[in-house]
């Protein structure tokens, strides 16, 4: 193709935008909406997976031992769990070091209790590799009580409820968002299939001329392309830049608020930088394959 | 310039619209069409341009065997004929000069060569001061003349023009076919589809009558024929 063709496809594909004034608004904001929607999920997810391996990571189980428990059986029970392949870390936790603990966050009401009179056991922090093994690596750690008399492990417990809790809204929000998500693809592709569609059948009369003059199916359809991948670029372009601009306040705002407990947003560029580039392709693939669909149907060159 | 041989043309409704046309038209010639509505004139035409296919026979136009031809070859067949309506076929939203263009700019010619080609044409149908009008601003006859402009403006072997004077009085439609000689003069082929008796027997040219999907008369030098 010559240069100065493709500027002609440019500046009849661009020409036709302001021509079909209206029409262009209204499948440019359609398109807009739909990847507002779509942005907003996006760093929704970002967040939530963001956020939800903070509290993952902050999953351990505790298992504590019997007050008289003698050391090597301690030490058996710490090479057994070291040797779980599903555990990272094990970290032995004397009365002593819990006790310290306990006094930082609770004080002065604790006094006295040092030495014999320290009234906690002896335990151990495990982590494991995969948050989702928690219930069963506590099974197995409380199985090791098996075939011993007396049981050395007292007590074996973990944050059960918000793993669950956490787990369930994660999911719940990925499916739903996914959803979401393939349905406002699909009905934004329809929107601009339907506003070339409108180029086309308003252009009707400028096609058969130039059919009649010997202009090639190529040269006829590229303009339509143009239109739709501006279409597209443009209804990308606006929730690219609000949801950026939106990401950067809402991190001025909230951030302060979830640092009181213990969570961090995703951080702003590498969560902004992508959406904003998904948006963007989303935008031109609905726009380019919005307008193939017309140009197909409705432009038999 | 233009054969066919046992050409027919049934629609997919059933309408045999051409039973059965042989045909030659020679380089140069100016013929008319002529022949009441529907007995298949419009196909007749329609099939010289490839706008429809033959379902049987062959159609040659400069050589292309119509029948044939590929779609993807379709466009550069019709560069070399030029096609004028009853109704213009201007683009309103383009100036003359543009509307011009037009042809020349979707077939990817230089830029130098639409200028110049443009304003000769212009020149040729004595339009050169409207040339930055727009259709809405231009009487009947010059919007036609327009329509010619943008048909030769390629240079054109043949020039298939349906009902030309048709939206025209007498005057203009007059003004009209001396243009339309003027380009047979310079050695483009014209048919003529028309209903306008008083031009055909004035003008005595090849008359081709059609009737019922087929050649009733076929005259150098003919009438008009009937009495509308």
């Amino acid at each position: 193709m010559k240069i100065s063709t493709l500027r002609r496809h440019l500046r009849e594909g661009s020409r036709s935008l302001y021509r079909n004034g209206w029409m262009t608004f209204a499948s440019i904001s359609s398109i807009s909406i739909s990847l507002f929607i779509l942005g907003l999920f996006l760093i929704l997810g970002i967040n939530v997976n963001h956020m939800s391996k903070q509290i993952e990571d902050q999953v351990t189980i505790q298992a504590f031992l019997q007050l008289e428990t003698p050391q090597d059986v301690r030490q058996e029970i710490q090479k057994k769990i070291e040797a779980m392949p599903e555990v990272r870390k094990v970290v032995f936790i004397s009365k002593e070091e819990a006790l310290e603990e306990m006094r930082e966050t609770m004080g002065d009401p604790l006094e006295g209790l040092d030495g014999e009179n320290n009234p906690l056991p002896d335990g151990f922090d495990i982590e494991v590799k995969d948050p989702r093994n928690v219930q069963s690596v506590t099974d197995q750690i409380l199985s090791l009580n098996e075939g011993r008399e007396p049981k050395p492990l007292e007590q074996v417990k973990y944050g059960k409820d918000t793993i669950d809790a956490l787990f369930k809204v994660t999911s719940i929000v990925r499916t739903i968002g996914l959803a979401f998500v393939i349905a406002l693809v699909f009905t934004s592709m329809f929107l601009i299939s339907n506003t070339i569609k409108l180029t086309i059948l308003a252009r009707n009369r400028e096609i058969k001329i130039m059919k009649l003059v010997g202009a090639t199916n190529g040269f006829i359809r590229w303009p339509f392309f143009i239109e739709g991948a501006l279409i597209g670029f443009q209804g990308a372009l606006i929730p690219a830049a609000l949801l950026t601009y939106g990401y950067h306040l809402m991190l001025e705002f909230l951030q302060p608020g979830l640092v009181t407990v213990m969570l961090k947003m995703a951080p702003f560029e590498s969560t902004v930088y992508p959406v904003a580039g998904v948006l963007m392709l989303i935008g031109l693939a609905i726009g380019i394959w919005g307008s193939t669909l017309s140009v197909r149907k409705f432009l038999k060159v | 310039m233009i054969e066919m041989h046992d050409v027919w043309k049934t629609y997919p409704d059933g309408t045999e619209a051409i039973r059965g046309m042989n045909l030659k038209v020679d380089a140069n010639e100016f013929v008319y069409v002529v022949g009441p509505s529907g007995a298949g004139k419009s196909t007749f035409m329609k099939m010289i341009y490839r706008e429809e296919k033959p379902t049987k026979g062959t159609i040659f136009v400069n050589g292309f065997n119509l029948g044939k031809l590929k779609a993807r070859k379709i466009p550069f067949v019709r560069r070399n004929i030029g096609v004028i309506f009853q109704d213009f076929r201007l683009l309103p939203k383009l100036t003359v000069a543009e509307n011009v263009a037009f042809a020349l700019e979707v077939i990817e010619a230089p830029k130098r060569l639409i200028k110049r080609r443009t304003s000769e044409v212009l020149e040729l149908v004595k339009l050169r001061d409207k040339a930055d009008s727009f259709p809405n601003q231009l009487s009947g006859g010059e919007q036609q003349r327009v329509a010619i402009a943008r048909a030769i403006v390629n240079n054109p072997a043949v020039i298939i023009a349906d009902e030309p004077t048709g939206n025209l009085d007498p005057d203009t439609s007059w003004e009209i076919m001396k243009l339309l000689d003027e380009i047979n003069y310079r050695g483009s082929t014209i048919i003529m589809a028309t209903h306008n008796k008083e031009i055909v027997n004035t003008r005595r040219r090849r008359v081709i009558a059609i009737e019922k999907g087929q050649i009733a008369r076929d005259q150098q030098r003919g009438e008009y024929g009937y009495e509308d």
